[in-house]
């Protein structure tokens, strides 16, 4: 099932170099879910999910809560793992290599992730940002310090927390630990970034801080981010995935996804007529 | 306006003032009585400490703060000097932690992080067992079982690698500050474990997540992340163990020699506080003899109360550092 698909992506290799400089050129696919089924037990959460995740863009996924949107983005880290009695079938391809065979610390160093709750640990500013590397073997200081204000700087956190690198990271609010958190993900410098509602506990301010931040760092990791918000999804996302009962709906450009959807489900939620 | 029912005849009658309607609903009279529960437990305390001071008057009144500083404990001639036993005390207790607390907490690191719950539960429920074991069987096991294992394995095998301490020289004879040490490990480990797994258990999962996503391994996530969030928890579960370490006295006195000398070596017998309390009240003639056990009494809570003052303010101290 893997061995046909490489070639496929080496074609299109050449492309992805330039792709990041504008956005007319054909873009590449970055993560390629194949037939994705997903068991907690006897219960299937995920019905034969595939789609293309692009690379260098914000793909979001909506739908109702339970749906399996946030299943499906915790098997793209392979974070369900932690969790007993699961069982997924299917390929996840990253860069054309399926990455549920892989080492799954290397997996994670690949693509990382950022939870719902702010989870910063109880460590100082600094040392969550570089726990990352230390933990990954980067120890050098001079090293980790460039990367620490770089991440932070990238999570637009740097200037409000610059003179206080060595106080605890609780003492922050919660947008700025959700930025922290944001900047420790970034810190090992990952190809996708996963993002599990990152913004439902945050005031609108914040929410908007986030944003900005993932449109800027777009050009640097490929996004996906779950959201009960459709707003978000519809200001933020390139691509946007609608799902239904563990069900891929609809997955398609933004625009069309809220403007004029091929599905009736979809049209359904989107207007906020579902239910 | 709505009509009269049964419901609302009974929920617009005006309250009662009665001491029984009162006690019924009553707020003023749960927060006292339960005030008076609170109260209760330290009068219970005041009154150990008093009785224990002012029957103890004699010995400080001959002895003072020497007592405390002075290892003659000869009823012949009524002498009296506690610091064999706060020495034998001291040191049982800490041997017993030494062993206990890596032993303890790497227990519960699996029960807690790496076992399946079903194991997790039923070790657990038998770890908790052994707390319910009277400490009369553990002294018994002590001296048939543990002793003679000591003197063929363990005094060869400390004696070959660390003979060059003083704390592993001299003859060994069965009971010893060792072996004393040694079953009050086995006695207290099932406090820590069960605490400290209840507290790795309570760690969030997002903070072992967080880790994970990071590339952690599930070791790394555990070692960086979930022993320093648990260690105010486990440090508890350290200073619970201590506390039934010190005050241990049937288990003890069977394995510890009842000797009231200080020596270096573990391989000698000592006594401590607790033992020797239980040990000599019976035939304890004499004002000054029972007047200076009572104040042993006094010491050995007095050092409880100071060991867990140290414990309050080591824990105070880690957590304002990390919060």
């Amino acid at each position: 099932m893997t061995t046909p698909e490489q070639p496929i992506v080496k074609e299109r290799a050449p492309a992805r170099a330039s792709d990041s400089d504008t956005n007319t050129l054909p873009s590449t696919s970055k993560l390629n879910a194949k037939n994705i089924n997903f068991f907690y037990g006897s219960f299937q959460a995920l019905h034969d999910i595939s789609m293309d995740i692009q690379s260098n863009k914000i793909t979001s996924f909506i739908g109702p809560s339970g749906c399996g949107k946030s299943t499906f983005l915790r098997t793209m880290n392979r974070m369900n793992e932690a969790l007993r009695n699961t069982r997924v079938e299917g390929d996840l391809l990253l860069d054309g290599e399926n990455l549920l065979g892989m080492d799954v610390t290397y997996v994670r160093r690949r693509v990382g992730m950022v939870f719902q709750k702010s989870n910063p640990f109880p460590k100082s500013i600094f040392d969550n940002v570089a726990y990352g590397l230390r933990v990954n073997g980067i120890t050098k200081k001079s090293i980790v310090e460039e990367s620490v204000e770089k991440s932070l700087t990238r999570a637009a956190l740097w200037t409000e927390v610059k003179d206080k690198l060595h106080k605890p990271a609780s003492a922050l609010s919660g947008g700025q630990q959700q930025r922290l958190c944001i900047a420790r993900a970034l810190a090992v410098e990952p190809e996708v970034l996963l993002l599990d509602e990152p913004c439902s506990a945050l005031d609108p301010i914040a929410t908007l801080k986030i944003e900005e931040l993932l449109f800027q760092i777009k050009d640097m990791t490929t996004i996906v981010i779950v959201t009960h918000n459709m707003q978000q999804a519809a200001r933020l996302a390139d691509y946007t995935g609608f799902f239904l009962l563990g069900k891929l709906i609809e997955f398609d450009d933004t625009r069309k996804i809220f403007q004029n959807p091929n599905k009736k489900e979809t049209e359904d939620y989107v207007t906020g007529r579902f239910g | 306006m709505a009509s009269s029912s049964y419901i609302t005849d009974i929920l617009r009658r005006p309250p009662e003032r009665t001491f029984l309607g009162r006690l019924k609903a009553g707020d003023e009279i749960s927060y006292l009585t339960t005030l008076a529960c609170a109260a209760s437990i330290l009068l219970i305390v005041g009154l150990i400490v008093a009785e224990l001071w002012t029957k103890s008057q004699p010995t400080v009144q001959t002895f003072g703060w020497k007592f405390l500083s002075t290892s003659t404990w000869n009823p012949n001639s009524d002498q009296y000097g506690a610091l064999p036993f706060i020495y034998g005390t001291c040191v049982t207790s800490a041997v017993a932690l030494i062993i206990s607390i890596p032993l303890g907490v790497g227990a519960a690191i699996f029960l807690a992080e790496m076992a399946p719950p079903r194991l997790s539960n039923m070790l657990t429920f038998l770890i908790e067992l052994l707390a319910a074991v009277p400490s009369v069987i553990y002294g018994l096991l002590g001296i048939f079982i543990l002793v003679p294992l000591i003197r063929e394995y363990l005094v060869p095998a400390l004696r070959n690698t660390f003979g060059y301490l003083p704390i592993f020289e001299g003859p060994f004879y069965g009971v010893s500050m060792l072996s004393a040490g040694l079953v009050l490990a086995v006695m207290v480990v099932p406090f820590i474990v069960s605490v400290s797994r209840e507290v790795l258990l309570a760690v969030p999962t997002d903070q072992r997540e967080a880790a994970l996503a990071l590339g952690a391994t599930k070791w790394e996530t555990t070692w960086d992340i979930v022993l320093p969030n648990a260690s105010t928890g486990i440090l508890g579960s350290v200073f619970l163990a201590l506390a039934r370490a010190l005050g241990e006295t049937m288990a003890v006195t069977m394995v510890i020699g009842n000797t009231p000398k200080i020596a270096a070596s573990l391989f000698a017998p000592g006594y401590s506080i607790a033992a020797v309390i239980a040990n000599e009240f019976a035939e304890a003639n004499g004002k000054l003899y029972i007047s200076s056990l009572i104040f042993l009494g006094l010491v050995l809570f007095g050092l409880t109360i100071v060991i867990n003052a140290v414990a309050r303010i080591l824990i105070l101290m880690t957590t304002r550092k990390a919060a």
